[in-house]
């Protein structure tokens, strides 16, 4: 084989970026598991919902992400949680880390390059990309709190940019008073799902932004917000999201683990389709792609189940969507339990796994009544949602082998097209006709793809 | 148990079709086809064989030790095919255990002629607590309506044919009962429990493991007792301790009242068919 040729193989693999198109691509109106208020009837609209979820036999730690776009004075979050807080419970978070870690487990887009036909297989490369921008959150003001029928303000604390209260109550109207008094303006049917709560005896984490604070510290954007606590109860309150919600909204759990992968108890949950070889021109509709695809999967589980997007041990990556996350990037989302929080790629250790489960799902009232209830399992097998592209040898191929290969492709196109049909629910026609245009050819004859410089120097025999 | 007579054969097979062993066979069997065939993170062949095959071999071992007059593969069978549709684990070597502990169990852990307990039941809670290797995957059923209309319908081919079976129905009605109530106490919509009796998890276990006529209390008031039992404590360990296998170890806990049931409420023993000398069977 000749040097340059080994170097076009060497380098035939790459993992093409998508992950800032798909941020945008799969999230519609959300509110995670708590929800969104506002003073004023000011329309509310916040997308993306990104929970990281960290758990150690009981210790929890919630850090909440949001892509927020209102005026941060309108800003408020009211969430379940099943024990007081203290203030050293509460923190916030980077958003950068959340986005590495999002980035990192990512469903993916890799590239394949056939190789020449004539030549003998060989061992392929690859290389990592990822990465994705978060529209900035916003803020608010919290006002005093004095004490409604039975419910107690049982501690108010200053954290960052935001004002957090601790509420316990023993009547639902009471709390909707008081939230309403304070600028909480709760959606039709929250006092129903809040006198749930109370009575299975949850606390109320509630937070408006500081903003005095907020311009003080020179901060143009909110930082996600982290509650830990130990508790028994491994899960993610979603009901009240799905009150002010206009339809289904996206949800994105980011769990990190000890054992194995994380799965939820009371929904079914699904690994995506993944591994499928798709046409090329999916790497530049990327987000089209995944969004069509994805509300295909929703709609054939009868939108009643979670998605399993990514499963696999913290230590290693392959491909790696994004770089390695630091020992103290894991601790500051909760994985408290690793050795070392210095700057170093986390390593697992003896006693110190860290693994990560990414689920995805879209919920509404009527398909998902109940909060989600997680379980940790041992299950430490990987998986990732990875679509592939596989490119076909563009060089000279002038021998009996590649006589086949070049009657093959039409098929494997065919191939290709069927599957992204069925993957996302587009007709055929259409995509063979993007196909054809962008050089994915059903017609291409073998005797097309020999040169003229095959027939004056001709190949050496394999 | 062998008959003679013109009629010989179609007896036979009216005593075939009349031992609810079989219809569980079926119903079980074709559940772990669909299971294996179309769910996701679901069960897998070779765990479910080495848990098959594991329960078939104790049970032919323990028959040989303890000198039955005849082996009897449909219990183990049943056992086999009920650890591979619930266990899951992390190592296959799990699966074989399983079946060991289970069919063992039946042999050595008895009572007044009975097994105390569900033979996959146990071995499932033994195998829970005693290694970190196995858990059960409740929501993997998948809670659509048809699904567990199918598995409803399954069941109740079992029922028809199973005595004892009231069990099933005690149960589901006092589970269904307590996870109503407390909805009605939350002020919760219906959506909810309805919701929560969706899972075919509870459906296998409602008429295949607590309906177990080998473990279950012989008298039907005595089944009552023992079903509100199980459903109370199970309820009390989901909602309140937060456990996830929680039907299981309520199951498992409770088993030791069956002897206790049989002597406040005496009634005839059950067997599968009815053996020239009881007791023939384990």
């Amino acid at each position: 084989m000749s040097p340059r040729r080994a170097r076009r193989l060497k380098t035939s693999v790459a993992i093409v970026a998508i992950l800032a198109q798909l941020g945008a691509a799969v999230t519609p109106a959300a509110a995670f598991c708590g929800f969104y208020v506002a003073k004023a009837d000011s329309k509310l609209f916040n997308k993306a919902s990104k929970v990281v979820l960290s758990w150690d036999s009981g210790k929890t730690a919630v850090t909440m992400a949001n892509d927020y776009e209102g005026d941060p004075k309108e800003f408020a979050i009211v969430v379940p949680v099943p024990t007081f807080i203290e203030r050293k419970q509460i923190g916030v978070v980077d958003m950068k880390t959340i986005d590495h870690l999002d980035a990192f487990t990512a469903p993916r887009l890799v590239e394949y390059r056939d190789p020449d036909p004539c030549a003998p297989a060989i061992a392929m490369d690859s290389a990592g990309f990822g990465g994705r921008p978060m529209a900035a959150p916003a803020s608010a003001q919290l006002e005093r709190a004095k004490a409604y029928r039975g419910v107690t303000v049982e501690a108010t604390y200053d954290v960052a940019e935001y004002d957090v209260s601790i509420l316990s109550a023993k009547e639902s109207n009471g709390l909707v008073d008081f939230l309403g008094d304070n600028g909480y303006r709760l959606p039709e049917g929250a006092e129903a799902v809040l006198g749930s709560y109370i009575k299975q005896r949850m606390h109320f984490f509630i937070a408006k932004v500081n903003l005095e604070r907020m311009a003080l510290e020179g901060r143009r954007f909110l930082r996600p917000l982290q509650v830990r606590y130990e508790t028994a109860k491994f899960m993610l309150p979603l009901r009240l999201g799905t009150l002010n919600a206009n339809g289904a909204q996206d949800l994105i759990v980011l769990a990190l683990t000890r054992k194995g992968r994380v799965e939820t108890t009371n929904y079914q949950t699904r690994k995506l389709p993944t591994g499928v070889e798709v046409p090329l021109y999916v790497k530049d509709d990327f987000a089209p792609f995944y969004r069509a695809m994805f509300d295909r999967a929703v709609d054939r589980a009868d939108r009643r189940a979670v998605f399993l997007e990514y499963a696999w041990d913290m230590g290693w990556c392959d491909p790696c969507a994004a770089e390695p996350l630091k020992n103290k990037e894991l601790v500051e989302l909760g994985a408290r339990w690793i050795a070392g929080d210095d700057d170093q790629p986390f390593r697992p250790t003896p006693g110190a796994d860290a693994f990560v489960t990414r689920l995805h799902v879209r919920y509404d009232g009527a398909h998902f009544p109940e909060d989600l209830a997680f379980m940790e399992t041992k299950d430490r097998e990987n998986f990732q949602g990875r679509y592939v592209l596989q490119h076909p040898w563009e060089g000279r191929a002038a021998c009996a082998a590649g006589d086949r290969y070049w009657t093959s492709l039409p098929d494997r196109y065919r191939r290709e097209a069927a599957a992204l049909a069925d993957l996302t629910g587009w007709q055929v026609a259409q995509i063979q006709t993007r196909m054809e245009a962008t050089g994915q050819s059903f017609t291409a004859k073998p005797a097309d793809r020999r040169s003229l410089l095959d027939w004056i120097f001709p190949p050496e025999p394999r | 148990m062998s008959r003679s007579g013109g009629d010989g054969l179609s007896r036979r097979a009216r005593a075939w079709l009349a031992d609810a062993r079989h219809y569980q066979i079926g119903a079980l069997g074709a559940l772990l086809a669909v299971n294996i065939a179309s769910l996701d993170l679901g069960a897998r062949v070779l765990p479910s064989l080495l848990a098959l095959a594991s329960a078939l071999a104790t049970q032919v071992a323990c028959s040989r030790i303890w000198k039955l007059p005849r082996i009897d593969l449909r219990s183990p069978l049943i056992t086999g095919l009920s650890l591979s549709l619930l266990l899951r684990a992390d190592e296959p070597w799990i699966y074989a255990a399983a079946g060991i502990i289970a069919i063992s169990s039946k042999f050595l852990l008895r009572l007044d002629g009975k097994h105390l307990w569900n033979p996959a039941g146990l071995a499932i809670v033994v195998l829970l607590f005693g290694t970190d290797h196995v858990w059960i995957s409740p929501g993997q059923w998948g809670a659509s309506v048809w699904f567990a209309a199918l598995l409803a319908f399954l069941a109740i081919l079992v029922l028809q044919a199973a005595r004892r079976a009231d069990i099933s129905l005690f149960f589901l009605g006092a589970h269904a009962g307590l996870l109503l109530g407390r909805a009605l106490w939350l002020g919760d919509p219906l959506a909810i429990p309805l919701h929560q009796l969706e899972s075919g998890s509870l459906l296998i276990f409602a008429f295949f493991m607590i309906s177990d006529p080998r473990t279950t209390p012989d008298a039907r008031l005595g089944r009552l007792l023992l079903a509100l039992a199980v459903a109370l404590l199970a309820h009390w360990l989901a909602f309140f301790m937060q456990m996830r296998p929680a039907l299981y170890v309520a199951l498992i806990a409770l088993s030791p009242l069956t002897p206790v049931l049989d002597r406040l409420f005496p009634a005839q023993r059950f067997q599968w068919i009815q053996p020239a000398n009881p007791g023939a069977t384990r």
